[in-house]
């Protein structure tokens, strides 16, 4: 059914992380270790989830006008519930978060699917959709950071796997590392789905000026879907 | 008419191919090489071996997987193979130098689309992960000669960081601590010469290099014996003459040229001097690289009867 579909489709298809590129920041920051990065995923997750709903369901009551303020606040209550709980609870993981818990506020996803699906939809896709989204948001910071942390530490949610007379290869726990295999990621994933790789078009390209489409490519008026945070 | 055939410029061959470049330059590191034999022992003959092999199996592999042109017969695979193990200290384990070729090889050059799509040199780049990776094993030289004592290798530090005064014939000799292929400061000048006889490399980017470190330190130490022992001393020279003039990585105008050679010197001198590392040629050069299509873009030469537009662009 079509519920089905709404929460399938943030995991693989729409993946906001491997394919819409959303949410760059604490992909590439905290994955050094597999254990932030499950940490990271399910406190998105909650506040996605939660924000959706409330957010879905205020959609008539919220002025078209002042939008984009009221669902950072709804956000950053959650963002602040999840941070408290998270501290008390889970002092390590809140420790090696840092900051970057509280910039969850800001990530590009939770506004996204806000701006997108939540102030579009009912409740129960809504829900549906943050789940999906937040799994998949989930799973690729997962595979980056296990990727790192095995290569990187020789290590898996600390538990040592390298034995000792291999050493670990440290680039990959610093940002170039990260910045590596993310790429690799995307790669794989795009290969396994075979998308094709995104045309340029005449009017991003920089030599459009001298060559008046006369190479191959034709114009596509496709506009690059990315962002940062 | 239909016998009046129309082709596309250069229309003159040369007789240079790829292959016959290469082939130069393995035969310009091969004193260094020799050298490199004579003060650390067979390993680092071993680890050269080690290196090649590897990059022409890691060519071959790559490109009959994902079906492409075979090139290892170009030769490209073993320069990067004998420049990467000449960056290596002789001591390091054997596995950790494949995988600075699977580095070199597959990530930096077969990625980009193989020779001459790469944007920085494959060797200098697998040194510095290897560098970034291994830290503690990169930075353990062995002391000269260590293979005729018995006993455990005795580990040195390179003449950058040595308290004690430079002592300019046993660097030019190569008899001080440091990588596989660099100490020799003599065997890399004949090496370099012989690539500028042969017209192989311009000497406009390692003169402006090497120029500069020693016009700089020359005036910031004021003394002549300090500035030869820098320049004679680290990577600068194995840098200068064989990883700053490759042709992909690097400007193909002269004056740009000149603009690489004076920013590597430049960016050297800096980390040399206020950086935490020893030793900053790679990062120089790796750090041009990433400039050299904008160097070439501010030197585009006047085409042959161009008129000089009026008002420019725009």
């Amino acid at each position: 059914m079509s519920y089905m579909k709404e929460f399938t489709k943030g995991i693989i298809k729409e993946n906001p992380n491997m394919v819409t590129l959303l949410g760059m920041c604490p992909t590439l920051a905290i994955t050094t270790m597999a254990s932030n990065a499950l940490g990271m995923g399910l406190s998105t997750t909650f506040v996605l989830v939660c924000s959706n709903i409330v957010i879905s369901l205020l959609k008539k009551v919220i002025p078209d006008s002042v939008r984009l303020p009221s669902y950072i606040v709804i956000i950053a209550g959650f963002v602040t519930f999840i941070s408290l709980v998270l501290q008390s609870a889970a002092p390590e993981i809140y420790d090696s978060l840092g900051m970057f818990l509280s910039l969850i506020t800001v990530n590009c996803i939770i506004l996204g699917r806000a701006e997108m699906f939540a102030s579009k939809n009912k409740v129960l896709p809504s829900i549906l959709d943050g789940l999906g989204m937040g799994l998949g948001f989930t799973l690729s910071l997962l595979l980056v950071g296990s990727v790192r942390e095995i290569l990187g530490s020789g290590q898996w949610f600390g538990i040592q796997l390298a034995p000792d007379f291999l050493e670990s290869m440290t680039i990959f726990i610093l940002p170039a590392g990260g910045f590596f295999v993310l790429g690799v990621v995307i790669a794989v994933v795009n290969r396994l789905m075979n998308l094709k790789p995104r045309e340029i078009g005449c009017h991003n390209c920089p030599n459009a000026e001298s060559c008046h489409g006369a190479c191959s490519v034709t114009p596509s008026a496709d506009k690059k879907e990315g962002g940062n945070t | 008419m239909s016998k009046l055939k129309i082709e596309p410029s250069p229309h003159i061959k040369s007789a240079v191919s790829t292959q016959k470049i290469m082939l130069c330059v393995i035969l310009a590191l091969v004193p260094a090489l020799a050298a490199s034999i004579w003060i650390f022992g067979i390993r680092a003959l071993l680890m050269t071996v080690i290196c090649c092999t590897a990059c022409v199996l890691f060519e071959w592999v790559f490109e009959k997987i994902t079906k492409r042109k075979n090139t290892i017969s170009d030769l490209s695979a073993i320069v990067t193979g004998m420049l990467l193990a000449f960056n290596l200290p002789v001591t390091l384990p054997f596995y950790m130098a494949v995988i600075g070729c699977f580095v070199a090889i597959v990530i930096v050059k077969q990625f980009f689309g193989g020779l001459g799509q790469n944007f920085a040199n494959p060797a200098i780049t697998a040194r510095i992960v290897l560098m970034l990776s291994f830290t503690s094993y990169m930075t353990s030289w062995a002391e000269p000669f260590y293979y005729q004592k018995s006993g455990e290798i005795i580990t040195t530090s390179t003449p950058l960081v040595s308290e004690s005064a430079p002592d300019l014939l046993s660097l030019l000799l190569g008899t001080t601590g440091g990588c596989i292929g660099e100490t020799c400061a003599i065997a890399l000048i004949i090496g370099g010469i012989f690539l500028i006889v042969t017209k192989i490399i311009s000497p406009a980017t390692p003169l402006c290099f090497i120029g500069t470190v020693f016009v700089i330190t020359l005036i910031t130490t004021g003394d002549i014996t300090e500035a030869t022992a820098a320049i004679l001393s680290g990577g600068l020279l194995l840098g200068a003459i064989f990883m700053a003039t490759d042709y992909v990585t690097t400007p193909i105008t002269t004056p740009g040229r000149i603009i690489f050679g004076v920013g590597c010197g430049l960016i050297t001198l800096l980390i040399r001097s206020f950086g935490t590392m020893p030793e900053g040629v790679s990062y120089s050069i790796l750090l041009m690289n990433i400039l050299s299509p904008l160097i070439d873009r501010f030197t585009v030469p006047k085409a042959f009867g161009a008129v000089k537009q009026n008002g420019g662009k725009k």
